[in-house]
């Protein structure tokens, strides 16, 4: 990390900055692993604790969005400092929307409650691992300013993909197997289309923190290659 | 470009990125000011676009404002300053001994951090170079180009009821449009600006500004300001100088949002020294 600036109290706001960042991501992390908990063992109060905690992650969004508005009309912030900011700024908006994705989860949990319990549920947990994982090492990676660190997290996201579709066909078989199992098979297929968006989230933070760490927009991804949109009829 | 943004060496060379397409109005290369033994500026090269406002930044002491004074030989009055390498104006080089330097200083015009009206008239300030210069024809002439001038300078409606009372007697920011009105009236080509809103309120400051914006369709400007916010809203080019050396030279908006050079990201972000 480079030197320090002359005016400490910069440096200061910086910090905070991070640190409200670091704590969102902590916050959305565990929304994730405590809504999954909640959904294998049908825990509907850990899934209420989770809808409860989500408004922790909202109040640090407006908190990032405060003293970002301030740090940049008060310091005016240049160079890897201005993209620092706005990347926080974006970041923070990501975050929240991850975290609303697990409360969407945790909702749901009371919902199927008593229907029957069919297999994917068992892989549910660790594609939502992996994005967790995401999750946690892009906001690493911005802590960091570090590019290539931010790039791994990108090539993730295909595993989750992966593990969507597989979901989702192996969902299908189910619901043709037997009617009953379409309200729950729909279900844990909107709880696997969340975990895969959280994915898709988290590989947006990585290109964010890659432009405040760079300077430079990653390369695009190909576009039109993404599996979970092909199978899907909304796209 | 690859990145070279983290050594000493590439430090410079950083300085030679690709600039957006506009016409050289001056060119210098391989530039060195010294004053006595003392290197002041070394090995500078740099283009001045027409129609563009160039900025000068750099921490006190980086001889910005020396390498601005070399551009219309204002060095000229301190004796133990020399300039070596070769500065153009429209391919013309300033420093060869057919150069008439007021003739030059009229082509390439200067206006300084404290306004210095002279102690007269508005009128009289205004009119001074171009009677000098020879540039007007009778009384109606002259009173043209004074008001065109002034209102270039966005102090006409401010003044057109007094041009006969004092230039001194305006306030600091007047005073300044009043010296910008003093360059623009010899019709010049260049206008060199060091430090003009140092001493103005941010009112003054603003007008200055704007200013700034609406001559730089008509002239090629380079300022010289300690102000980095000043050179990010007024510039296209920014030119960042350290210790004599010009150590990155490109877009304003790629200079202030991903500098090349550490040096430059270090002394924009405030962490130098």
């Amino acid at each position: 990390m480079a030197t320090g600036h002359t005016v400490k109290a910069f440096d200061e706001d910086l910090d905070q900055l991070r640190g409200s960042i670091a704590e969102m991501g902590g916050l959305a992390e565990a929304a994730i692993a405590e809504s999954m908990r909640a959904l294998v063992q049908r825990d509907t109060e850990a899934a209420s604790r989770v809808v409860e905690n989500d408004r922790k992650i909202d109040a640090l969004e407006a908190e990032v969005e405060r003293n970002a508005v301030q740090l940049i009309a008060l310091r005016a912030p240049m160079a890897d400092d201005l993209r620092e900011v706005v990347a926080a700024l974006k970041i923070a908006g990501v975050v929240e929307r991850i975290g609303d994705y697990a409360k969407n989860i945790a909702k749901r949990v009371h919902v199927i409650e008593g229907s029957n319990k069919i297999e994917p549920l068992s892989l549910l947990p660790e594609m939502a691992r992996i994005v967790s994982e995401m999750v946690r090492d892009v906001l690493d990676a911005f802590a960091a300013r570090d590019a290539d660190k931010a790039v791994a997290v990108c090539e993730r996201d295909r595993a989750v993909d992966d593990f969507y579709n597989s979901i989702f066909r192996t969902l299908l078989t189910f619901m043709m197997e037997s009617p009953n199992n379409i309200t729950p098979a729909t279900h844990l297929l909107f709880i696997a289309k969340n975990l895969e968006r959280m994915g898709d989230h988290a590989t947006n933070v990585a290109e964010m923190v890659y432009f405040a760490a760079t300077g430079r927009h990653m390369a695009e991804r190909t576009k039109g290659e993404d599996p979970s949109d092909a199978e899907q009829a909304d796209g | 470009m690859t990145d070279m943004s983290d050594t000493g060496m590439s430090d410079i060379a950083a300085g030679q990125r690709v600039l957006n397409e506009a016409a050289p109005k001056m060119i210098a290369r391989d530039v060195d000011v010294f004053y006595g033994d003392k290197k002041a500026i070394d090995n500078v090269s740099i283009d001045i676009a027409l129609e563009n406002v160039t900025a000068f930044i750099g921490p006190s002491g980086c001889g910005k404002s020396t390498f601005l004074r070399a551009l219309n030989r204002m060095n000229d009055t301190i004796a133990s300053a020399r300039v070596t390498g070769k500065i153009e104006l429209d391919g013309e080089d300033i420093y060869s001994s057919g150069m008439d330097v007021v003739q030059l200083r009229a082509r390439v015009g200067m206006v300084f951090q404290k306004p210095n009206p002279f102690p007269k008239s508005i009128y009289e300030n205004v009119a001074y170079g171009p009677r000098i210069h020879g540039l007007a024809s009778g009384k109606a002439d002259m009173d043209q180009i004074v008001e065109k001038s002034l209102k270039r300078a966005g102090l006409w409606e401010e003044v057109k009821d007094r041009l006969a009372e004092s230039g001194t007697a305006l306030s600091g920011g007047q005073q300044q449009r009043l010296c910008i009105a003093r360059a623009i009236a010899v019709d010049p080509e260049v206008i060199l600006m060091d430090e003009p809103c140092s001493a103005l309120d941010p009112i003054a400051t603003a007008k200055i500004e704007e200013l700034i914006h609406e001559l730089r369709g008509r002239y090629a400007i380079v300022i010289v300001t300690h102000n980095m916010q000043q050179a990010a809203r007024v510039s296209q080019r920014t030119a960042f100088f350290h210790l004599g050396n010009l150590v990155e030279y490109g877009d304003t908006s790629e200079i202030f949002t991903n500098p090349r050079a550490t040096r430059t990201k270090d002394y924009i972000t405030g962490r130098y020294g």
